[in-house]
Protein backbone atom coordinates (compact mmCIF):
# COMPACT_ATOMS: atom_id res chain seq x y z
CA UNK A 1 0.00 0.00 0.00
CA UNK A 2 2.64 2.53 1.08
CA UNK A 3 4.87 1.14 -1.63
CA UNK A 4 2.64 2.76 -4.27
CA UNK A 5 3.90 6.20 -3.41
CA UNK A 6 6.33 7.01 -6.19
CA UNK A 7 6.74 10.71 -5.48
CA UNK A 8 10.43 11.28 -4.90
CA UNK A 9 11.35 7.79 -6.01
CA UNK A 10 14.19 7.25 -8.48
CA UNK A 11 14.38 4.33 -10.91
CA UNK A 12 17.77 3.81 -12.48
CA UNK A 13 17.70 3.07 -16.22
CA UNK A 14 20.13 3.56 -19.05
CA UNK A 15 18.24 6.12 -21.15
CA UNK A 16 18.79 9.50 -22.76
CA UNK A 17 16.31 11.06 -20.36
CA UNK A 18 18.34 9.80 -17.41
CA UNK A 19 21.53 11.03 -19.02
CA UNK A 20 20.32 14.63 -19.39
CA UNK A 21 21.91 17.11 -17.03
CA UNK A 22 19.90 17.59 -13.84
CA UNK A 23 19.94 21.40 -14.16
CA UNK A 24 18.55 21.16 -17.67
CA UNK A 25 15.84 18.78 -16.51
CA UNK A 26 14.84 21.13 -13.70
CA UNK A 27 14.71 24.05 -16.13
CA UNK A 28 12.73 22.03 -18.66
CA UNK A 29 10.24 20.99 -16.00
CA UNK A 30 9.84 24.58 -14.85
CA UNK A 31 9.30 25.83 -18.40
CA UNK A 32 6.76 23.13 -19.10
CA UNK A 33 4.86 23.82 -15.89
CA UNK A 34 4.64 27.49 -16.79
CA UNK A 35 3.52 26.55 -20.29
CA UNK A 36 0.95 24.20 -18.79
CA UNK A 37 -0.69 27.13 -17.01
CA UNK A 38 -0.93 29.18 -20.19
CA UNK A 39 -2.86 26.44 -21.97
CA UNK A 40 -6.60 26.87 -22.22
CA UNK A 41 -7.74 24.17 -24.63
CA UNK A 42 -8.12 20.42 -24.39
CA UNK A 43 -6.13 20.10 -27.61
CA UNK A 44 -3.22 21.65 -25.73
CA UNK A 45 -3.55 19.09 -22.96
CA UNK A 46 -3.71 16.31 -25.54
CA UNK A 47 -0.49 17.61 -26.99
CA UNK A 48 1.13 17.69 -23.54
CA UNK A 49 -0.08 14.18 -22.72
CA UNK A 50 1.42 12.90 -25.96
CA UNK A 51 4.67 14.64 -25.08
CA UNK A 52 4.71 13.03 -21.61
CA UNK A 53 4.13 9.65 -23.24
CA UNK A 54 7.09 10.14 -25.56
CA UNK A 55 9.33 11.10 -22.63
CA UNK A 56 8.17 8.06 -20.63
CA UNK A 57 8.92 5.76 -23.57
CA UNK A 58 12.34 7.34 -24.03
CA UNK A 59 13.08 6.96 -20.31
CA UNK A 60 12.53 3.15 -20.48
CA UNK A 61 10.42 3.27 -17.32
CA UNK A 62 7.20 1.30 -17.63
CA UNK A 63 4.09 3.39 -18.28
CA UNK A 64 2.30 1.42 -15.58
CA UNK A 65 4.87 2.48 -12.99
CA UNK A 66 4.54 6.14 -13.90
CA UNK A 67 0.73 6.00 -13.82
CA UNK A 68 0.83 4.28 -10.44
CA UNK A 69 2.39 7.46 -9.08
CA UNK A 70 -0.93 9.20 -9.73
CA UNK A 71 -2.79 6.96 -7.31
CA UNK A 72 -2.03 8.85 -4.08
CA UNK A 73 -3.43 12.10 -5.52
CA UNK A 74 -6.60 10.49 -6.83
CA UNK A 75 -8.65 11.71 -3.88
CA UNK A 76 -7.47 15.28 -4.35
CA UNK A 77 -8.30 15.07 -8.04
CA UNK A 78 -11.79 13.67 -7.48
CA UNK A 79 -12.41 16.32 -4.85
CA UNK A 80 -11.43 19.06 -7.32
CA UNK A 81 -13.65 17.50 -9.95
CA UNK A 82 -16.72 17.39 -7.69
CA UNK A 83 -16.23 20.89 -6.38
CA UNK A 84 -16.17 22.25 -9.89
CA UNK A 85 -19.00 20.13 -11.21
CA UNK A 86 -21.36 21.14 -8.43
CA UNK A 87 -20.26 24.64 -7.58
CA UNK A 88 -19.07 26.26 -10.79
CA UNK A 89 -22.06 27.80 -12.52
CA UNK A 90 -22.60 28.97 -16.06
CA UNK A 91 -23.55 27.61 -19.44
CA UNK A 92 -26.60 25.45 -19.85
CA UNK A 93 -28.14 23.43 -17.04
CA UNK A 94 -27.46 19.73 -17.62
CA UNK A 95 -29.19 18.31 -14.58
CA UNK A 96 -30.88 19.70 -11.53
CA UNK A 97 -32.61 18.50 -8.42
CA UNK A 98 -34.04 20.96 -5.92
CA UNK A 99 -31.23 23.40 -5.22
CA UNK A 100 -28.44 21.23 -6.69
CA UNK A 101 -27.64 21.67 -10.33
CA UNK A 102 -24.90 20.73 -12.70
CA UNK A 103 -24.11 23.20 -15.40
CA UNK A 104 -21.97 22.74 -18.46
CA UNK A 105 -19.39 25.32 -17.40
CA UNK A 106 -18.76 23.33 -14.20
CA UNK A 107 -18.21 20.07 -16.02
CA UNK A 108 -15.88 21.74 -18.46
CA UNK A 109 -13.79 23.49 -15.78
CA UNK A 110 -13.76 20.36 -13.65
CA UNK A 111 -12.24 18.16 -16.32
CA UNK A 112 -9.98 21.00 -17.33
CA UNK A 113 -8.48 21.31 -13.84
CA UNK A 114 -8.18 17.54 -13.48
CA UNK A 115 -6.22 17.25 -16.73
CA UNK A 116 -3.95 20.03 -15.56
CA UNK A 117 -3.26 18.41 -12.18
CA UNK A 118 -2.60 15.02 -13.77
CA UNK A 119 -0.11 16.38 -16.27
CA UNK A 120 1.54 18.52 -13.61
CA UNK A 121 2.09 15.53 -11.33
CA UNK A 122 3.27 13.38 -14.24
CA UNK A 123 5.90 15.97 -15.17
CA UNK A 124 7.26 16.36 -11.69
CA UNK A 125 7.26 12.65 -10.96
CA UNK A 126 9.09 12.07 -14.24
CA UNK A 127 11.75 14.48 -13.06
CA UNK A 128 12.36 12.56 -9.83
CA UNK A 129 11.91 9.15 -11.45
CA UNK A 130 14.70 9.82 -13.92
CA UNK A 131 17.07 11.92 -11.82
CA UNK A 132 18.96 10.48 -8.87
CA UNK A 133 18.33 12.43 -5.65
CA UNK A 134 21.98 13.41 -5.52
CA UNK A 135 21.97 14.92 -8.99
CA UNK A 136 18.66 16.56 -8.33
CA UNK A 137 19.83 18.40 -5.25
CA UNK A 138 23.13 19.26 -6.89
CA UNK A 139 21.13 20.74 -9.72
CA UNK A 140 18.97 22.74 -7.33
CA UNK A 141 22.04 23.99 -5.54
CA UNK A 142 23.54 25.25 -8.82
CA UNK A 143 20.34 26.95 -9.77
CA UNK A 144 20.02 28.60 -6.36
CA UNK A 145 23.69 29.51 -6.04
CA UNK A 146 23.34 33.01 -7.54
CA UNK A 147 21.06 33.72 -4.56
CA UNK A 148 23.87 32.94 -2.10
CA UNK A 149 24.88 36.57 -2.44
CA UNK A 150 21.57 37.54 -0.87
CA UNK A 151 22.10 35.19 2.05
CA UNK A 152 20.16 32.19 0.76
CA UNK A 153 21.92 29.13 2.21
CA UNK A 154 21.82 27.17 -1.06
CA UNK A 155 24.28 24.45 -0.04
CA UNK A 156 22.58 23.79 3.27
CA UNK A 157 19.18 23.73 1.61
CA UNK A 158 20.39 21.23 -0.91
CA UNK A 159 22.00 19.08 1.79
CA UNK A 160 18.71 19.10 3.67
CA UNK A 161 16.88 18.02 0.56
CA UNK A 162 19.40 15.31 -0.19
CA UNK A 163 18.92 13.89 3.26
CA UNK A 164 15.15 14.16 3.14
CA UNK A 165 14.95 12.44 -0.24
CA UNK A 166 17.40 9.78 0.86
CA UNK A 167 15.23 8.90 3.85
CA UNK A 168 11.79 8.85 2.23
CA UNK A 169 12.08 5.21 1.07
CA UNK A 170 13.67 4.21 4.37
CA UNK A 171 10.85 5.75 6.35
CA UNK A 172 8.22 4.18 4.09
CA UNK A 173 9.82 0.80 4.63
CA UNK A 174 9.89 1.44 8.35
CA UNK A 175 6.23 2.50 8.32
CA UNK A 176 5.33 -0.69 6.47
CA UNK A 177 7.11 -2.77 9.09
CA UNK A 178 5.60 -1.00 12.08
CA UNK A 179 2.15 -1.25 10.52
CA UNK A 180 2.55 -4.99 10.14
CA UNK A 181 3.86 -5.35 13.67
CA UNK A 182 0.82 -3.53 15.04
CA UNK A 183 -1.53 -5.54 12.83
CA UNK A 184 0.05 -8.65 14.31
CA UNK A 185 -1.21 -7.33 17.66
CA UNK A 186 -4.71 -6.94 16.27
CA UNK A 187 -4.52 -3.29 15.19
CA UNK A 188 -6.94 -2.33 12.46
CA UNK A 189 -5.95 0.46 10.09
CA UNK A 190 -8.60 -0.12 7.49
CA UNK A 191 -12.05 0.07 9.04
CA UNK A 192 -14.05 2.38 11.24
CA UNK A 193 -15.11 5.99 10.78
CA UNK A 194 -12.78 8.90 10.19
CA UNK A 195 -12.07 9.60 13.87
CA UNK A 196 -11.43 5.94 14.65
CA UNK A 197 -9.10 5.71 11.71
CA UNK A 198 -7.19 8.80 12.72
CA UNK A 199 -6.83 7.38 16.21
CA UNK A 200 -5.66 4.05 14.87
CA UNK A 201 -2.70 5.85 13.32
CA UNK A 202 -1.17 6.66 16.70
CA UNK A 203 0.45 3.21 17.08
CA UNK A 204 2.01 3.78 13.67
CA UNK A 205 3.04 7.42 13.96
CA UNK A 206 4.62 7.40 17.41
CA UNK A 207 7.17 4.66 16.62
CA UNK A 208 7.75 6.18 13.20
CA UNK A 209 8.64 9.59 14.65
CA UNK A 210 10.82 8.03 17.30
CA UNK A 211 12.71 6.11 14.69
CA UNK A 212 13.04 9.20 12.49
CA UNK A 213 14.53 11.17 15.39
CA UNK A 214 16.85 8.32 16.23
CA UNK A 215 18.04 8.19 12.63
CA UNK A 216 18.48 11.96 12.57
CA UNK A 217 20.59 11.77 15.72
CA UNK A 218 22.76 9.01 14.31
CA UNK A 219 23.18 10.84 11.04
CA UNK A 220 24.11 14.12 12.73
CA UNK A 221 26.70 12.29 14.79
CA UNK A 222 28.09 10.51 11.73
CA UNK A 223 28.30 13.78 9.79
CA UNK A 224 29.96 15.57 12.65
CA UNK A 225 32.52 12.84 13.15
CA UNK A 226 33.39 13.26 9.49
CA UNK A 227 33.89 16.97 10.07
CA UNK A 228 30.90 18.29 8.14
CA UNK A 229 30.74 22.05 8.65
CA UNK A 230 28.18 23.32 6.21
CA UNK A 231 28.46 23.75 2.50
CA UNK A 232 31.16 26.43 2.20
CA UNK A 233 33.91 25.29 -0.17
CA UNK A 234 32.76 21.67 -0.43
CA UNK A 235 33.82 19.92 -3.60
CA UNK A 236 31.97 17.06 -5.26
CA UNK A 237 32.75 13.59 -6.42
CA UNK A 238 30.59 13.93 -9.51
CA UNK A 239 30.57 17.41 -11.04
CA UNK A 240 27.52 18.20 -13.15
CA UNK A 241 28.54 18.81 -16.74
CA UNK A 242 26.61 20.29 -19.62
CA UNK A 243 26.85 18.40 -22.91
CA UNK A 244 25.63 19.45 -26.32
CA UNK A 245 22.46 17.35 -26.24
CA UNK A 246 21.45 19.03 -23.00
CA UNK A 247 21.20 22.28 -24.91
CA UNK A 248 19.48 20.62 -27.84
CA UNK A 249 16.85 19.27 -25.44
CA UNK A 250 16.40 22.68 -23.84
CA UNK A 251 16.01 24.40 -27.20
CA UNK A 252 13.48 21.83 -28.40
CA UNK A 253 11.45 22.33 -25.26
CA UNK A 254 11.50 26.11 -25.47
CA UNK A 255 10.31 25.97 -29.06
CA UNK A 256 7.58 23.48 -28.17
CA UNK A 257 6.46 25.46 -25.14
CA UNK A 258 6.27 28.71 -27.05
CA UNK A 259 4.47 27.02 -29.92
CA UNK A 260 1.89 25.44 -27.63
CA UNK A 261 1.35 28.60 -25.59
CA UNK A 262 0.65 30.75 -28.62
CA UNK A 263 -1.28 28.11 -30.50
CA UNK B 1 -2.68 -29.61 10.99
CA UNK B 2 -1.94 -26.23 12.56
CA UNK B 3 -0.28 -24.49 9.62
CA UNK B 4 -0.27 -25.82 6.11
CA UNK B 5 1.41 -24.23 3.08
CA UNK B 6 0.65 -25.56 -0.35
CA UNK B 7 2.75 -24.58 -3.40
CA UNK B 8 3.30 -21.10 -2.01
CA UNK B 9 5.29 -18.57 -4.00
CA UNK B 10 5.72 -14.90 -3.28
CA UNK B 11 7.01 -12.03 -5.36
CA UNK B 12 7.40 -8.57 -3.84
CA UNK B 13 5.76 -6.14 -6.22
CA UNK B 14 8.29 -3.39 -6.68
CA UNK B 15 10.82 -2.39 -9.32
CA UNK B 16 13.08 -5.34 -8.51
CA UNK B 17 10.30 -7.95 -8.34
CA UNK B 18 12.28 -10.19 -6.02
CA UNK B 19 11.01 -13.76 -5.95
CA UNK B 20 11.22 -14.16 -2.21
CA UNK B 21 9.59 -17.61 -1.93
CA UNK B 22 9.41 -20.40 -4.48
CA UNK B 23 6.98 -23.34 -4.33
CA UNK B 24 7.00 -23.84 -0.60
CA UNK B 25 5.20 -26.88 0.80
CA UNK B 26 5.19 -27.04 4.57
CA UNK B 27 3.18 -28.59 7.37
CA UNK B 28 3.51 -27.57 10.99
CA UNK B 29 1.65 -29.45 13.69
CA UNK B 30 0.74 -28.53 17.22
CA UNK B 31 3.48 -29.07 19.78
CA UNK B 32 6.47 -28.57 17.53
CA UNK B 33 9.39 -26.27 18.22
CA UNK B 34 10.64 -25.23 14.83
CA UNK B 35 13.91 -23.48 14.17
CA UNK B 36 14.27 -21.64 10.87
CA UNK B 37 17.77 -20.84 9.69
CA UNK B 38 19.17 -19.45 6.48
CA UNK B 39 21.39 -16.79 5.03
CA UNK B 40 20.17 -13.15 5.08
CA UNK B 41 17.68 -12.68 2.26
CA UNK B 42 16.79 -16.35 2.03
CA UNK B 43 13.13 -15.59 2.70
CA UNK B 44 12.73 -16.46 6.39
CA UNK B 45 10.93 -13.29 7.39
CA UNK B 46 8.69 -13.46 4.34
CA UNK B 47 7.80 -17.07 5.16
CA UNK B 48 6.71 -16.39 8.73
CA UNK B 49 4.60 -13.40 7.74
CA UNK B 50 2.49 -15.80 5.69
CA UNK B 51 1.53 -17.66 8.84
CA UNK B 52 -0.74 -14.89 10.12
CA UNK B 53 -1.77 -13.30 6.86
CA UNK B 54 0.42 -10.21 7.04
CA UNK B 55 1.60 -11.22 3.60
CA UNK B 56 -0.82 -12.80 1.17
CA UNK B 57 1.25 -14.97 -1.19
CA UNK B 58 1.30 -14.31 -4.93
CA UNK B 59 0.24 -17.92 -5.48
CA UNK B 60 -0.54 -21.01 -3.44
CA UNK B 61 -2.61 -21.45 -0.29
CA UNK B 62 -1.96 -21.02 3.40
CA UNK B 63 -4.18 -22.79 5.90
CA UNK B 64 -4.22 -22.08 9.61
CA UNK B 65 -6.23 -24.49 11.75
CA UNK B 66 -7.69 -25.87 8.53
CA UNK B 67 -8.98 -22.46 7.45
CA UNK B 68 -7.74 -21.02 4.18
CA UNK B 69 -6.45 -17.54 5.00
CA UNK B 70 -5.46 -16.69 1.44
CA UNK B 71 -8.96 -16.01 0.21
CA UNK B 72 -10.43 -12.56 0.41
CA UNK B 73 -13.08 -13.08 3.01
CA UNK B 74 -11.08 -14.80 5.71
CA UNK B 75 -11.01 -13.16 9.11
CA UNK B 76 -7.37 -12.25 9.53
CA UNK B 77 -7.85 -10.71 12.95
CA UNK B 78 -8.94 -14.09 14.26
CA UNK B 79 -5.91 -15.75 12.66
CA UNK B 80 -3.58 -13.19 14.17
CA UNK B 81 -4.90 -14.02 17.59
CA UNK B 82 -3.90 -17.65 17.11
CA UNK B 83 -0.56 -16.94 15.51
CA UNK B 84 1.44 -14.36 17.46
CA UNK B 85 4.32 -12.82 15.56
CA UNK B 86 7.24 -11.06 17.21
CA UNK B 87 9.04 -9.03 14.56
CA UNK B 88 12.72 -8.38 14.34
CA UNK B 89 13.66 -5.56 16.75
CA UNK B 90 10.12 -5.59 18.18
CA UNK B 91 11.01 -2.79 20.59
CA UNK B 92 10.70 -0.40 17.64
CA UNK B 93 6.93 -0.84 17.71
CA UNK B 94 6.41 0.40 21.29
CA UNK B 95 4.27 3.51 21.38
CA UNK B 96 2.25 3.86 24.58
CA UNK B 97 2.94 6.03 27.58
CA UNK B 98 3.36 3.18 30.01
CA UNK B 99 4.52 -0.40 29.83
CA UNK B 100 1.09 -1.51 31.02
CA UNK B 101 -0.76 0.27 28.23
CA UNK B 102 1.61 -0.98 25.57
CA UNK B 103 1.20 -4.60 26.58
CA UNK B 104 -2.56 -4.07 26.88
CA UNK B 105 -2.78 -2.88 23.25
CA UNK B 106 -3.25 -6.40 21.85
CA UNK B 107 -5.86 -7.57 24.39
CA UNK B 108 -7.71 -4.27 23.94
CA UNK B 109 -7.90 -4.88 20.21
CA UNK B 110 -9.41 -8.27 21.01
CA UNK B 111 -12.12 -6.45 22.91
CA UNK B 112 -11.40 -8.00 26.30
CA UNK B 113 -12.78 -6.61 29.55
CA UNK B 114 -10.71 -4.39 31.84
CA UNK B 115 -9.99 -6.90 34.60
CA UNK B 116 -9.19 -9.61 32.10
CA UNK B 117 -6.71 -7.30 30.40
CA UNK B 118 -5.11 -6.48 33.76
CA UNK B 119 -4.84 -10.16 34.55
CA UNK B 120 -3.18 -10.92 31.24
CA UNK B 121 -0.73 -8.03 31.46
CA UNK B 122 0.33 -9.12 34.93
CA UNK B 123 0.69 -12.70 33.78
CA UNK B 124 2.81 -12.00 30.69
CA UNK B 125 5.01 -9.51 32.51
CA UNK B 126 5.72 -12.30 34.97
CA UNK B 127 6.53 -14.65 32.08
CA UNK B 128 9.10 -12.36 30.50
CA UNK B 129 10.57 -11.45 33.87
CA UNK B 130 9.43 -7.88 34.38
CA UNK B 131 8.19 -7.10 37.86
CA UNK B 132 4.57 -5.91 37.50
CA UNK B 133 4.52 -3.28 40.25
CA UNK B 134 7.93 -1.93 39.37
CA UNK B 135 7.47 -1.58 35.62
CA UNK B 136 3.78 -1.16 34.86
CA UNK B 137 3.71 2.63 35.13
CA UNK B 138 7.10 3.33 33.61
CA UNK B 139 7.50 4.73 30.13
CA UNK B 140 8.72 2.02 27.76
CA UNK B 141 11.10 4.54 26.22
CA UNK B 142 13.14 4.92 29.40
CA UNK B 143 13.93 1.23 29.67
CA UNK B 144 17.10 -0.51 28.54
CA UNK B 145 17.10 -2.20 25.14
CA UNK B 146 16.77 -5.64 26.70
CA UNK B 147 13.84 -4.56 28.88
CA UNK B 148 12.14 -2.91 25.91
CA UNK B 149 12.40 -6.16 24.02
CA UNK B 150 10.79 -7.97 26.95
CA UNK B 151 7.90 -5.51 26.90
CA UNK B 152 7.47 -6.02 23.15
CA UNK B 153 7.47 -9.82 23.47
CA UNK B 154 5.01 -9.55 26.36
CA UNK B 155 2.79 -7.46 24.10
CA UNK B 156 2.48 -10.38 21.70
CA UNK B 157 2.18 -13.01 24.43
CA UNK B 158 -0.75 -11.05 25.84
CA UNK B 159 -2.78 -12.22 22.83
CA UNK B 160 -2.39 -15.75 24.24
CA UNK B 161 -1.44 -17.22 20.86
CA UNK B 162 -1.38 -20.95 20.18
CA UNK B 163 1.63 -20.43 17.98
CA UNK B 164 4.38 -17.98 18.77
CA UNK B 165 6.61 -16.93 15.88
CA UNK B 166 9.77 -14.97 16.66
CA UNK B 167 11.94 -13.34 13.99
CA UNK B 168 15.52 -13.18 15.27
CA UNK B 169 14.47 -12.29 18.79
CA UNK B 170 17.97 -12.53 20.22
CA UNK B 171 19.61 -10.15 17.75
CA UNK B 172 21.49 -7.48 19.65
CA UNK B 173 20.89 -8.94 23.13
CA UNK B 174 23.70 -9.50 25.61
CA UNK B 175 24.52 -13.06 26.73
CA UNK B 176 22.30 -12.75 29.79
CA UNK B 177 19.40 -11.47 27.74
CA UNK B 178 19.82 -14.34 25.30
CA UNK B 179 19.83 -16.84 28.12
CA UNK B 180 16.65 -15.41 29.62
CA UNK B 181 15.01 -15.50 26.23
CA UNK B 182 15.97 -19.15 25.72
CA UNK B 183 14.55 -19.97 29.17
CA UNK B 184 11.33 -18.17 28.30
CA UNK B 185 10.91 -20.04 25.03
CA UNK B 186 11.62 -23.35 26.72
CA UNK B 187 9.00 -22.57 29.35
CA UNK B 188 6.38 -21.53 26.81
CA UNK B 189 7.01 -24.68 24.82
CA UNK B 190 7.30 -27.23 27.57
CA UNK B 191 4.97 -25.90 30.26
CA UNK B 192 2.36 -23.91 28.34
CA UNK B 193 2.37 -26.18 25.26
CA UNK B 194 2.73 -23.27 22.88
CA UNK B 195 3.98 -24.16 19.41
CA UNK B 196 7.09 -22.08 18.82
CA UNK B 197 8.66 -21.05 15.51
CA UNK B 198 12.03 -19.41 15.95
CA UNK B 199 14.15 -17.68 13.31
CA UNK B 200 17.72 -17.34 14.44
CA UNK B 201 21.27 -16.96 13.22
CA UNK B 202 22.62 -18.55 16.36
CA UNK B 203 22.90 -22.25 15.72
CA UNK B 204 23.53 -22.90 19.43
CA UNK B 205 20.09 -21.54 20.17
CA UNK B 206 18.43 -23.60 17.45
CA UNK B 207 20.26 -26.78 18.44
CA UNK B 208 19.38 -26.33 22.09
CA UNK B 209 15.70 -25.56 21.64
CA UNK B 210 14.26 -26.81 18.36
CA UNK B 211 12.67 -30.19 17.72
CA UNK B 212 12.75 -29.59 13.98
CA UNK B 213 15.00 -27.42 11.85
CA UNK B 214 14.09 -25.82 8.53
CA UNK B 215 16.93 -24.51 6.38
CA UNK B 216 16.05 -21.90 3.78
CA UNK B 217 18.11 -20.91 0.78
CA UNK B 218 17.13 -18.44 -1.94
CA UNK B 219 13.44 -18.71 -1.22
CA UNK B 220 13.32 -22.48 -0.95
CA UNK B 221 13.29 -24.97 1.89
CA UNK B 222 16.43 -27.01 1.29
CA UNK B 223 16.53 -29.07 4.50
CA UNK B 224 13.68 -29.94 6.86
CA UNK B 225 14.66 -32.43 9.52
CA UNK B 226 15.48 -32.95 13.19
CA UNK B 227 18.49 -31.05 14.57
CA UNK B 228 20.75 -34.10 14.75
CA UNK B 229 20.26 -34.88 11.07
CA UNK B 230 20.58 -31.25 10.02
CA UNK B 231 23.75 -30.56 11.94
CA UNK B 232 25.39 -33.79 10.78
CA UNK B 233 25.32 -32.37 7.25
CA UNK B 234 28.29 -30.13 7.83
CA UNK B 235 29.39 -29.86 4.18
CA UNK B 236 25.95 -28.90 2.95
CA UNK B 237 25.49 -26.26 5.66
CA UNK B 238 28.86 -24.71 4.90
CA UNK B 239 27.93 -24.57 1.24
CA UNK B 240 24.84 -22.54 2.24
CA UNK B 241 27.18 -20.31 4.28
CA UNK B 242 25.73 -21.52 7.55
CA UNK B 243 27.69 -22.66 10.58
CA UNK B 244 27.39 -25.54 12.99
CA UNK B 245 26.94 -24.73 16.65
CA UNK B 246 30.47 -23.82 17.75
CA UNK B 247 30.82 -26.72 20.12
CA UNK B 248 29.68 -29.19 17.45
CA UNK B 249 32.19 -27.66 15.06
CA UNK B 250 34.91 -28.44 17.62
CA UNK B 251 33.72 -32.06 17.89
CA UNK B 252 33.83 -32.38 14.11
CA UNK B 253 37.38 -30.99 14.03
CA UNK B 254 38.48 -33.41 16.76
CA UNK B 255 36.95 -36.30 14.86
CA UNK B 256 38.80 -35.23 11.73
CA UNK B 257 42.05 -35.37 13.69
CA UNK B 258 41.30 -38.93 14.70
CA UNK B 259 39.69 -38.60 18.12
CA UNK B 260 36.70 -40.91 18.33
CA UNK B 261 33.86 -38.68 19.54
CA UNK B 262 30.14 -38.53 19.01
CA UNK B 263 29.64 -35.37 16.93
CA UNK B 264 25.89 -35.07 17.47
CA UNK B 265 26.13 -33.02 20.63
CA UNK B 266 25.12 -29.40 20.84
CA UNK B 267 25.59 -28.32 24.44
CA UNK B 268 28.89 -27.48 26.04
CA UNK B 269 28.36 -29.72 29.05
CA UNK B 270 27.53 -32.79 26.97
CA UNK B 271 30.38 -32.11 24.59
CA UNK B 272 32.97 -31.58 27.29
CA UNK B 273 31.92 -34.83 28.99
CA UNK B 274 32.23 -36.56 25.63
CA UNK B 275 35.70 -35.13 24.98
CA UNK B 276 36.93 -36.14 28.43
CA UNK B 277 35.54 -39.62 27.91
CA UNK B 278 37.24 -39.91 24.53
CA UNK B 279 40.57 -38.67 25.89
CA UNK B 280 40.47 -41.11 28.82
CA UNK B 281 39.93 -44.12 26.56
CA UNK B 282 42.47 -42.84 24.07
N1 LIG C 1 9.08 -5.39 1.94
C1 LIG C 1 9.86 -5.86 0.94
N2 LIG C 1 9.80 -5.32 -0.30
C2 LIG C 1 10.56 -5.81 -1.31
N3 LIG C 1 11.42 -6.83 -1.19
C3 LIG C 1 11.53 -7.42 0.01
C4 LIG C 1 10.75 -6.97 1.14
N4 LIG C 1 11.07 -7.74 2.21
C5 LIG C 1 11.98 -8.62 1.77
N5 LIG C 1 12.27 -8.44 0.46
C6 LIG C 1 13.19 -9.25 -0.36
O1 LIG C 1 12.79 -10.60 -0.31
C7 LIG C 1 13.89 -11.47 -0.11
C8 LIG C 1 13.69 -12.27 1.16
O2 LIG C 1 13.75 -11.40 2.26
P1 LIG C 1 13.46 -11.85 3.75
O3 LIG C 1 12.25 -12.67 3.80
O4 LIG C 1 13.48 -10.61 4.59
O5 LIG C 1 14.74 -12.74 4.09
P2 LIG C 1 15.40 -13.10 5.48
O6 LIG C 1 14.43 -12.79 6.56
O7 LIG C 1 15.73 -14.54 5.35
O8 LIG C 1 16.64 -12.27 5.58
C9 LIG C 1 15.12 -10.58 -0.09
O9 LIG C 1 15.71 -10.63 -1.36
C10 LIG C 1 14.59 -9.21 0.22
O10 LIG C 1 15.37 -8.23 -0.41
MG1 LIG D 1 14.66 -11.45 8.18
Amino acid sequence: MLKDITIGQYIARDSIIHALDARIKIMITTILIIALFTIDTFTGFGFFAAFVLVVVLLSKISVKKVLKGLKPILILVLFTLFIHIFLTKGGEVLWSWRFISIESEGVYTGFFMVSRIFILILFTSLLTLTTSPLQLTDGIEYILSPLKRFGVPASELSMMMTIALRFIPTLLEEADKIMKAQQARGADFESGNLIQRAKSLIPLLVPLFISAFRRADDLALAMESRCYRGGEGRTRLHELEFRYYDFIALIIIIILAVAVSFY
Amino acid sequence: MLIELNEVSHVYQDENNVKALKNINLEISRGEFIGIVGHTGSGKSTLVQLFNGLIIPSSGTVKVNGKNITNEKSNLKETRRHVGLVFQYPEHQLFEETVYQDIAFGPKNLGLKKDEIRERVEEVMGLVGLDYEEFKDRSPFNLSGGQQRKVAIAGVLALKPEVLVLDEPSAGLDPQGRKQLAELLKYLYQELNITVILISHRMEEIAELASRVIVMHQGEIVIDDNPIEVFSREQKLHKLSLDLPQITEILHRLEERGLKVNTNLFSISEASAEIIKALRSH
